[in-house]
């Protein structure tokens, strides 16, 4: 029986690995019971920050702690850090300070709050900052071993997790093979290569089942960094299988499909399928039921894949 | 060495001198919110800052951050006065490749602890610097100079809040109360009635002077800086007038973001003693 995990729960658990470093500091607004930063706040008190129901001032009080010699990991919902944006760009990306801000509850798999919490555009405005690292893994152990690789960098980020469980994909995994800026080749085929981030990682990990039934053998990639995001590997798959799918929970405008699409005209070129949000707002809905409503799962990834490999 | 009342009167003379040639130079930039707000950054450097200027990084250093970015010459002045730059990189304002950026940046001017020029963010950078330090068990405080306009952003009021619910002894803003802000007169633009009772409100220990009279100006430091009032956040407000000591652009808010004609420079270097009219 496969594990089922949500992302957000690596993340609370990198934090407490991360404790032993006495410069981490964890700041909160209100939602760490959500995003999972409450374990490091039950065991560090004196090291978390409550900043209220304040985004912006929360990513601010780390550039400042972060220019005095610390670790800030602050966390809220993936689209409460869309208010303090101008707080991340001005005051965080622009002098290049080292806060890790990580956005919870991203994507339409949410579910039920509605479109009001699902984030369906953070990954795209963070992409446009200069300096900052943007990841979005697909499992909890992924994202433990990210955040804490992020620790030891000197530059800030920009973390989605997930509300709900989706499959664990890396139980067993070394975890040397988990690295900012690498994909991961979760599956190896030469028709098709989907490469996908978050909870779509597994949707497409079913979609190459369903499409292997039809004879058809399709990669799959965890591309767990859109920023800086992995050409070679990208480049890789256009030379491999000819045809790429990009499936994310996200806006089909300025995500992983943008970033996969900016590279590929300016590279090796093959035709692309973006599988996203169709640039409309979500509802409220189980998060199975959003990924079909979204046009996210599977069966549309598999679609997808056989139309990239008609344009071939 | 002390600095009487005189010397800092001398120095902040010598320093609106350098921020009206900044801006004559530059044909750009904002003179007035940099001479409101002159008299307190010189008076604040010249005898309470803790630092370095040999060692700008120096990392148990005070911190001074100026939130309204915009008024930089200001600082620059100070700056130069300190020793952290040059009085020779003060005509890199606004050029390309200069030291002294349009807005103060802590990545292109040694001796500028944050690269302001958005407003209201100053206070929570800083509220993050007091709280490191608080963090460390360092006595090294966090100086936040911020504006009256700025205090319509409601991000200022955040930190206001998050401050003193953390109690930041450590964490001091000077607001420079010049009445004018971008586009006219704060009284035109947003209303703020009662601004003292606002910060008492929020829990801060507030303390009014003019932000003219040195001896004042003093007095609010001590203000700052007194025992007493390190159990949380406190903050000077300072009334000042904008475009203080060039009688043209006093309380003319034509001259918040625009540079002296070759005609009004000459003016303002004669009222400043610099030469013989």
């Amino acid at each position: 029986m496969t594990r089922m995990a949500a992302t957000r729960d690596g993340y609370g658990q990198a934090l407490l690995d991360l404790a032993d470093n006495p410069k981490v500091v964890v700041l909160e607004a209100d939602l760490g019971k959500s995003t999972k930063s409450l374990h490091f706040r039950k065991a560090h008190p004196e090291r978390t920050v409550s900043c209220g129901i304040g985004e912006q001032n929360m990513l601010l009080v780390g550039a400042g702690m972060a220019a005095s010699g610390y670790i800030p990991f602050a966390s809220t919902f993936a689209i409460f850090t869309e208010r303090a944006f101008e707080q991340m760009r001005n005051g965080v990306a622009r002098p290049n300070l080292a806060v890790h801000l990580c956005g919870s509850h991203g994507g339409t798999h949410t579910g039920t709050d509605g479109s009001s919490a699902q984030s369906i555009e953070d990954l795209a405005v963070f992409r446009t900052l200069p300096n900052v690292t943007v990841l979005h893994p697909c499992d909890d152990v992924s994202t433990r071993i990210l955040t804490t690789r992020l620790a030891g960098t000197k530059s800030p980020s920009y973390m989605r997790t997930a509300r709900n469980k989706t499959p664990v994909l890396y139980d067993d995994i070394d975890p040397d093979s988990i690295q900012i800026g690498k994909g991961i080749e979760l599956k190896d085929g030469n028709d098709v290569a989907i490469i996908a981030c978050g909870v779509l990682v597994s949707e497409s990990l079913k979609a190459a089942d369903m499409l292997m039934q039809e004879g058809i053998n399709a990669s799959v990639i965890d591309m767990h960094t859109l920023k800086p995001l992995d050409g070679q590997l990208v480049d890789q798959m256009v030379e491999r299988c000819g045809a790429i799918v990009t499936a994310e929970d996200h806006n089909v405008i300025g995500g992983l499909g943008s970033a996969v699409a900016e590279h590929l005209v300016a590279n090796k070129f093959a035709p692309l399928e973006m599988v996203g949000v169709p640039d409309r707002f979500g509802e409220s809905g189980q998060a199975d039921e959003m990924l079909d409503v979204m046009k996210l799962s599977a069966k549309y990834i598999v679609e997808a894949a056989k139309k990239a490999i008609s344009r071939k | 060495m002390s600095k009487s009342i005189a010397d800092l009167e001398e120095i902040a003379r010598k320093c609106r001198v350098e921020i009206v040639k900044m801006v004559h130079r530059a044909q750009a930039g904002h003179p007035g919110g940099s001479l409101s707000e002159i008299d307190l950054i010189t008076a604040l450097y010249a005898t309470r800052m803790r630092i370095r200027p040999e060692q700008p990084d120096w990392d148990d250093r005070d911190r001074f951050i100026l939130s309204k970015g915009h008024a930089s010459p200001g600082m620059y002045a100070v700056l130069a006065e300190m020793g952290f730059i040059s009085h020779e990189d003060l005509k890199s304002y606004r050029v390309l490749g200069g030291v002294c950026q349009g807005h103060v940046d802590m990545k292109w001017c040694p001796g500028v602890d944050f690269s302001a020029g958005s407003l209201g963010m100053g206070l929570s950078f800083g509220m993050g610097c007091a709280t490191a330090a608080r963090l460390d068990s360092s006595e090294r405080r966090a100086f936040v100079m911020i504006g009256d306009g700025e205090m319509q952003e409601g991000s200022v009021w955040e930190a206001a809040m998050a401050a003193a619910h953390h109690e930041l002894g450590n964490l001091k803003v000077i607001l420079d109360r010049n009445r004018i802000q971008n586009d006219d007169f704060c009284e035109e633009q947003m209303r703020m009635f009662d601004i003292p009772a606002k910060w008492k409100a929020f829990g801060w220990n507030v303390k009014e002077i003019n932000g003219h009279d040195m001896t004042e100006v003093m007095e609010g430091l001590d203000f700052l800086e007194a025992p007493e009032n390190c159990n949380g956040p406190s903050i000077l407000i300072a009334h000042t007038i904008k475009g203080a000591g060039i009688s043209y652009m006093e309380n003319n808010p034509s001259f918040h973001g625009a540079a002296p004609n070759d005609e009004q420079f000459h003016q303002a270097m004669v009222e400043l003693g610099e030469v013989e009219a």
